[in-house]
């Protein structure tokens, strides 16, 4: 359900993609419009092939649409093959990624992982290292801040890449089966980081899932099939808020 | 932050194996440099050895080094008395083979009057010449001793070491000797005693032993030398070159070959290098595509990606270019040829070296390019 107090961060009007032509043409997007709003956790859920993680991408800047419409944060990203030029570094500013593998890279310890995106947004190094070990504090994995990411556990390892994900502050968070990975407990852990960033971030989140024990944590879910939302989840499925998100409504609809 | 840096330091051994190979590599390109170094010096040492400001040849040669080159032994006497010669000595000049025993040693023999220009311009060891007959002087590389007998020639007159001198080599790598004038003129023109007696019962004079390969000639500072020369080669049987003219014959045309043959294995070294570095590179970065992409798609530039595989490449060859050197440096005294190491030839491999890093990282660059971010996001 779209948040009044504040415009949508993601719009994506009559979105379509497709690939290849001819006989070989796959439409993987047919006029797909959604919106998500700062503070919530929106889910896309659907069968394989079914355009979630084409919407994923379109999203986050790295695949260009064939046709419709698309703002991030008020920017006009993609309108009718208009498309931005400086994705890269919308994407550095405004998206942040969060993978089932944490894809931190091998050869930087966790702080300089998470600093290293503080860096090319034009942080100093000292600075960025930081903030680096502040956030990595603030997702408790700060003693392990010198470590390698092949000496950290699956769960910590996911919590360095959040950290990573939010190091600029990014208003539109997109996660690829974020929780895939991991076992329920982690798996719980991680959407109440989520939950506790949309909430006091002000950010949207975007997660592609076939995990069924986070179905519940979404505020909305959006199914997709064939490259289309579901005629019966058009505007997106309701789930009940929790307590949580509840009370950031309040607190923000009286600021 | 040096991301180039930060995957080395990961993979820290690889890069270490990578290095030592391509030192090997890189290390044959100097030294081939060095030989070459080695070459030119050596072709020219004789020449400069001599301390000559002309030589007095036979006509219509290149001689003595170039070409063979045969004159009246007594010119020296007639070049010694023209204006504005100070010094004139008679030389020649051999390749000799005999057997020590049992194993085979080549000199170079330089024959030479005593006191007069041509002879061996410092010893290490020992003293001088002192008998007109039997006594030699040779290079430490010939691997002979002090007091030791050598012998040579048709007759196997014995030849006693007095001397030594240090790098005096042929470009072939013959260590040289240097032998009075009258002991190399009868090791080159001397006939051997059957041959003699053969001259002698057909009717036939017995050939004059008083023949030499050129007149060296030191020249009055005051007296033009050009002059000289010119007054020289007006007579019709003897040519004038200049030490200029004889260094340059040398070096154009004696290690003509040799400049090209070594020019041409330099040249597939550095492809070869090349290929080598570029596939090195161009794995290395197969291995990153995964991190390649994540930094793409958290928003670096093309020139943080471009920067990571060329500082690697440059890495590379620069860790490689300087063990590469270092280990001709180490094992300089062993190598069976001389090298000579100018800092302008090393400066060029080292110019080359950087070149080629950057070509290799090409491959490289143009996979990085082609990375799709969204396969970071793939599982």
């Amino acid at each position: 359900m779209a948040d009044p107090v504040e415009p949508a961060l993601v719009e994506i009007e009559n979105l379509s993609k497709h690939f290849g032509e001819g006989e070989t043409r796959v439409d993987a997007l047919r006029g797909v419009s959604l919106q998500v709003f700062p503070g919530q956790i929106v889910g896309l859920l659907g069968a394989s092939g079914s355009g979630k993680t084409t919407l994923l991408n379109c999203v986050g800047c790295i695949l260009e649409p064939n046709g419709g419409r698309m703002t991030l944060d008020g920017d006009v990203v993609y309108d009718d093959r208009w498309l931005r030029s400086d994705l890269r570094r919308l994407r550095l500013e405004k998206v942040g990624f969060i993978f089932q593998f944490h894809n931190l890279l091998p050869f930087l310890n966790c702080a300089d992982n998470v600093g290293l995106v503080l860096q090319l947004a034009g942080f100093g190094a000292a600075a960025a290292r930081a903030r680096a070990i502040e956030l990595l504090d603030y997702f408790e994995v700060g003693r392990h801040k010198d470590r390698m990411p092949a000496q950290l556990s699956g769960g910590e390892a996911q919590r360095v890449a959040i950290a990573r994900a939010l190091a600029n502050r990014p208003r539109i968070i997109l996660a690829d089966e974020p929780t895939a990975s991991l076992d329920s407990h982690r798996a719980g852990i991680v959407m109440d980081l989520l939950r506790k960033i949309a909430v006091e971030q002000h950010a949207a989140i975007i997660a592609v899932t076939h995990d069924e024990k986070i179905f519940g944590r979404f505020d909305e879910v959006f199914h997709l099939r064939d490259g289309q939302l579901d005629a019966d989840a058009a505007g997106g499925r309701r789930f009940e808020p929790t307590d949580m998100q509840t009370s950031a409504r309040h607190d923000r609809a009286e600021c | 932050m040096n991301l180039a840096y930060r995957d080395i330091r990961h993979n820290l051994l690889r890069f270490v194996m990578t290095c030592v190979g391509l030192s090997l590599l890189l290390g044959i390109e100097i030294m081939i440099t060095g030989v070459y170094g080695g070459l030119i010096d050596e072709a020219l040492r004789q020449a400069r050895a001599a301390n000559a400001d002309l030589w007095v040849i036979q006509p219509g040669t290149n001689g003595p080094f170039a070409e063979s080159s045969r004159i009246p032994g007594d010119t020296r006497e007639m070049v010694a008395r023209t204006y504005g010669i100070e010094r004139a000595g008679a030389v020649t000049y051999q390749s000799v083979q005999t057997t020590l025993e049992g194993v085979p040693l080549r000199l170079y023999i330089i024959g030479y009057e005593l006191n007069r220009p041509g002879g061996p311009d410092h010893l290490v060891a020992g003293r001088d010449i002192m008998r007109k007959r039997y006594e030699m002087i040779v290079d430490q590389s010939a691997g002979l001793a002090l007091g030791q007998e050598v012998p040579l020639g048709t007759h196997g007159h014995k030849y006693t070491i007095v001397g030594m001198t240090r790098n005096n080599t042929t470009s072939a790598g013959d260590p040289v000797g240097y032998l009075t004038l009258r002991d190399a003129q009868n090791l080159q023109f001397e006939l051997a005693p059957p041959s003699e007696r053969r001259e002698v019962a057909r009717g036939g004079a017995l050939q004059t032993n008083d023949q030499i390969n050129a007149v060296i000639a030191k020249v009055s500072p005051h007296v033009p030398r050009d002059e000289i020369a010119a007054a020289l080669s007006r007579w019709k049987h003897l040519t004038t070159l200049t030490q200029e003219q004889q260094e340059n014959l040398l070096s154009t045309f004696v290690i003509e070959k040799s400049r090209k043959q070594m020019g041409l294995v330099m040249v597939l070294l550095v492809i070869v290098s090349t290929v080598i570095i570029s596939l090195i590179v161009y794995t290395m970065t197969m291995d990153k595509l995964r991190s390649i992409a994540t930094l793409k798609l958290i928003g670096a530039p093309d020139r943080t990606i471009v920067g990571l595989i060329v500082q690697q490449a440059l890495s590379l060859g620069l860790v490689g270019f300087f063990a590469g050197l270092t280990l001709v440096l180490v094992f300089l005294p062993y190598f069976p040829r001389r090298l000579v190491l100018e800092p302008a030839s090393i400066a060029v491999v080292f110019v080359i070296t950087v070149v080629m890093c950057l070509a290799a990282s090409v491959l490289g660059v143009r996979l990085a390019m082609k990375v799709d971010p969204a396969s970071a996001l793939a599982g």
